[in-house]
Parts: structure tokens; sequence; C-alpha cells
């Protein structure tokens, strides 16, 4: 039947619905429309983003086209600087919390007891409710005058002063990171129990047999068998933390004093708060070299994994 | 595993378990107990005496009834409704189409597509956005909620073609290739056997694709400006602060009856949620 197609060209023309019956035809009109929305909406704006960024536009002034000039501009930027620093340490510090803390929560699910469906179900809620809703609760807990961990700690006898969380630099970012934890474990958690639940129990019965301790058990099967599904998890976390904007919009929007500002709140600032529009397409740009390594790297690594 | 004593069990497994919990849902507890909490007791000094912080004697509806008189929220659900549901049912279209064709049909560049697909998956939208808002004003766009429901996809679509890759590589090929010999056409052999066998995977996507475009923000932060147009996100950050000064009340009833839609979704369909979830990080 596949034939019928092939044989037909040069006869006469092949009816529509026919040619839909060679592969190569029917997975053209199949990937027709996505090609079509990711060809409008990211790769010709991913085109124009470049050309943007090598221009002088601002808001209502076309500007003209000078080479390099913004990204020399950003590199001497003290507050640029401050923010490819702020990126790497958030991206870093969030990630190895998540992945520690999300490891140890799967462990704790992995068993078998009453209830275990329903908290499964409710520790995704961060995950799942609109990050600057849930933010927002996070920033009236950490609010300066009524704040309620301040009032928790100060009954506990723990603080007499109460802390400024948002209003000094370091506490700021220390904020953001405990809220990027908190929306972040759940997605780890439960991607890695499903990598826990596929490991065989047998195996962990062997090596009980064989004399190996609970730790060496973890760190000798489990923890090998679970790399895979670790790095994608990784991978994906990196790439959003990256390029986060959410919670540093909503907690400081940058702030105190330009202190917390990730890649896209300070393109946001320059771009569309100063209307510099080509100062923060580079900005956003800037974000690419770094985000494309993070891949490059992450998929070698997940190869060698796999083919091992 | 093996189980040791009582206490053993408590201290290693249910002890860090209810910890873990309670720091997990506390937020939302707070942002209930602050939605029924009149102005007068929200804001007490936190080290004022006779300060009860957890619990409320009072619960009022103010806060909830001024979302609804001051504010244009019933308008904000609806548009975030429409654009998450639109923007949802063009994606799994393409998506399921798109994962179709690459995960069941060979033709020349199919691994290289699938690549390119799997890039796109993992551009972020903060990348893009400041040339897209000019694009979106070129293409008169701009503060409609068209500029949402054509661009959500663009980070929608790849990750339902992933997902649904996974799915249909799954099906076993001879599914197909007994009807193909009872006559059936490639399009109907797709339509009537292996996309109906796919209905799981549909709903995985379809559900977390919602949830998705419920918790973008940054488009609809920039494409859109007249609050009439907003979404929940949006309109809650931007209309509910006033300078320097937020209502708390109406903000945490805002942010609680936003959640609400989502929160529902998900509940109805956590299983296929997780399994998604999970199907998402399979390489």
């Amino acid at each position: 039947m596949a034939v019928t197609a092939v044989s037909g060209v040069g006869a006469r023309p092949v009816p529509r619905l026919r040619r839909l019956e060679d592969e190569r035809w029917l997975a053209m009109a199949l990937l027709l429309p996505t090609a079509v929305l990711l060809g409008l909406f990211i790769a010709y704006p991913f085109f124009e983003g470049v050309l943007l960024s090598l221009k002088s536009t601002r808001v209502g002034q076309p500007g003209e086209f000078i080479g390099l000039k913004n990204f020399e501009k950003i590199w001497n930027d003290s507050i640029f600087r401050t923010t490819v620093w702020n990126t790497f340490w958030y991206t870093g510090v969030t990630t190895v919390f998540k992945l520690a803390l999300g490891l140890w929560l799967a462990i704790l699910l992995n068993r078998h007891f009453r209830g275990k469906a329903l908290i499964r179900a409710f520790i995704l809620l961060p995950f799942i409710i609109p990050t600057v809703l849930s933010t927002f609760a996070w920033k009236w807990m950490f609010d300066p005058t009524f704040s309620v961990i301040n009032w928790t700690l100060f009954q506990l006898g723990i603080i007499t002063q109460r802390i400024n969380w948002l209003g000094d630099p370091d506490l700021a970012m220390t904020s953001i990171i405990i809220i990027n934890i908190w929306r972040g474990v759940p997605f780890f958690a439960i991607t890695l129990l499903a990598g826990l639940q596929t490991i065989s129990p047998e195996l962990h019965e062997a090596a009980a047999i064989d004399g190996a301790r609970p730790w060496q058990r973890f760190w000798h099967v489990t923890w090998p068998l679970l790399m895979p599904v670790t790095l994608v998890v990784v991978l994906f976390s990196v790439i959003q933390t990256f390029a986060d904007f959410q919670l540093v919009y909503v907690m400081t929007g940058g702030g105190p004093a330009n202190a917390t500002h990730l890649f896209a709140t300070y393109a946001y600032q320059l771009g569309i708060g100063t209307g510099l529009l080509s100062e923060g397409a580079a900005i956003s740009l800037a974000m690419f070299p770094f985000l494309f390594i993070i891949v490059v790297v992450q998929l070698l690594y997940i190869r060698r994994v796999e083919t091992r | 595993m093996i189980e040791g004593a009582t206490w053993r069990r408590w201290v290693f497994y249910n002890i860090p378990l209810i910890l873990f919990v309670f720091v997990l849902l506390f937020p939302f507890y707070w942002m209930i107990i602050t939605t029924f909490r009149p102005d007068g007791e929200l804001y007490k000094p936190w080290n004022s005496v006779n300060y009860m912080p957890f619990w409320t004697n009072n619960p009022t509806f103010e806060h909830i009834l001024y979302l609804f008189e001051e504010t244009s929220f019933a308008r904000w659900m609806f548009n975030t409704m429409f654009i998450a549901l639109v923007s949802t049912l063009i994606s799994l279209f393409c998506g399921v189409l798109a994962g179709y064709a690459l995960a069941r049909l060979n033709f020349p560049y199919a691994g290289g597509l699938g690549t390119a697909i799997f890039i796109t998956y993992l551009v972020p939208q903060t990348l893009l956005f400041i040339p897209l808002a000019e694009i979106i004003r070129n293409f008169q766009l701009g503060d409609t909620p068209w500029a949402l429901i054509l661009t959500y996809p663009t980070f929608l679509i790849p990750f339902c073609t992933w997902l649904m890759m996974g799915y249909f590589k799954a099906i076993p090929k001879e599914l197909e290739e007994c009807a193909r010999i009872d006559g059936a056409s490639r399009w109907k052999a797709m339509v009537y056997i292996i996309i109906p066998v796919a209905v799981p995977g549909i709903l995985s996507s379809g559900i977390i694709a919602f949830t998705l475009s419920w918790n973008e923000f940054i488009y609809a932060l920039v494409f859109l400006s007249s609050p009439d147009q907003k979404t929940v996100p949006v309109g809650v950050t931007s209309e509910l602060i006033r300078g320097d000064v937020f209502f708390w009340g109406p903000l945490m009833a805002g942010a609680l009856l936003g959640s609400i839609p989502v929160a529902i979704v998900y509940s109805f369909f956590v299983e296929h949620y997780v399994s998604g979830l999970t199907g998402s990080v399979k390489g």
C-alpha cells in the first residue's frame, strides 16, 4: 500500500490523502504546526534579540547599529558583575540543597505506610501552586514588621531584635534561596522517588546479606543506580533556577540597592523598566553562553553515565 | 527495608517526614489564615503582647469582598482560565502530532529534529522576552489574550512533544501494523488506534501544561498592560500594591483564590500529574 504513493509519482498528481501514506510526507504534515509556532516565537525572536543587542534601541527610538558596545558596557557595569555572581551563587546553593533534601524526602517516602498517597499529593503543592502567589505568602512571612518568623524566633528566645529579612543584602539573598529550595524540593523528591522505585529491593537484600551497612548500601547500590534520573532532574532545575525571574521580582525586585538581581530581573529592569531595550536584550542574551555550556556538559555527562 | 524498633522508626522516619510536611505546607496555612483575618489583627507588630498569629477568633470576608468589588479579580480569573485552556489545547494538538511523528515514523533528520525539540524544551522564557515583546507589538497582538495564547505554546509544545514521544515509543509496533493490514491508512491508524492508547499520556501532558500556563509570569507581565486584560499573578502583583503599600489581606485572598483552580485540577488528576512529571525527566 505504501508503494502506491511512490509509484504514482510522475504518472499523475497524487491525491493529497494518498500522499500521507508516505511516511516522509506524513511526518512533515504532523510537524508543520509545531515548526510554525516554534519558528515564529522562538527562532525568530532569538534572531531579533541578537540584532537588538547590537543596536542602541530605546523605547520610541529605533537606534542604530553599534556593534558590541552594549556587551562592553555591561561587562564594565558593577551591577552586572554582582548579577552574574548572584546568579551562580543562587543556582549553586539552591541546587545542592534541593538535591540533598529532595533525596532525603524521597527516601522517607519510599516505604509503605498509611496515608502515603495523601502525603505525596500534598507535598507537591509548593511546586504546582503558581510561584508568584506562593512567593507573596513568603513575602508576608518575611515582612520586616509583621514577620511570623520573627515572632516565633522571639517567642523561642532566640532573638530580641527584629530581623530585617529583606532589607539587608545578604539576608535578602538567603531569604530568596530558602524560598527557591522550598519550591524545588517537592519536584526533586517526587522524581527521585520514581527513580528509587525502579531499583529492585533484591539488590538491597543481596548487599545486606553480603554485610553492607545501610550507608554503604545507599552509596554503592542506590546512588549509582539513581544517577541517570538525578542528572536529568538537576539539569532541568539548574536551567530553571539560572533563568529565574518571578521569585526575585516579587521578593525584592532586585534590591536592596541592586544587590539581589539575577540576569532576568536585571534585564527586565533595564529593558522594560528603564526602556533601554538593547541593553536589556544584551543582558538576557548574556545568559545564553552559560546555559549552553551547562546543557552541553550535562548532556555529555548523562550520555557517559547511560552508556557505562 | 528492614524496620527497627518503634523509637528508631519515629526518629529516623516519622519525625523528619512530619517536619518536611509542616515546612512545605505552612505558607499555604499562612495564606488561608491571613485571608480571613481582619486588618486590625493583621497589622499588629510581631512583638506586641497578646499577639496570636496562628489563629483568629474574628474571621472576616472583607478581603475577599474587596477583591471582587474594588478590583477586576473575577476578570483576571476568567482571563487566566481562558488563556491556560486555549494554549493547552493548541500545545496538545501540536505536541501529540509532533510526538507521534518523531517517535513512530522514519524520515530524514528525525534524530536531529528530536534534539532540536529537546533544546527548545530547555530555552527559558526569560531569554527572549524583550525581542518577543517587540514582535508581539509588530504583530498588533499587544494587550490581547492572543499575545499569551500564541506564545505559551513555545514552552508547552516542546514539553508535550517530549512527553508524548515517551508514551508513543512504549506502544508496540504490531498494534499499528495489524490495523494497516486490515486496510487502515496511516492517518486512520494513528487517529483511531494509536492516539486512543496514548490517552493517559495526553491527560498527563495536558494537566502539566495547564498548571505551567497558570504559573507563567514574565510574558504576561510584559505583554499585557490594561488592568482588564491581566492574568491572576500579574493582576495581584500590579493592582494590590500601590507604591510601597501592600494590601496584605486582599493580596493573600487573591493568592488563595488564584491557586484554587490549579489545586482542583491537580487534585482530580494527581496520578496523571505525577506520572507526567516523572516521565518528563526520563531521557
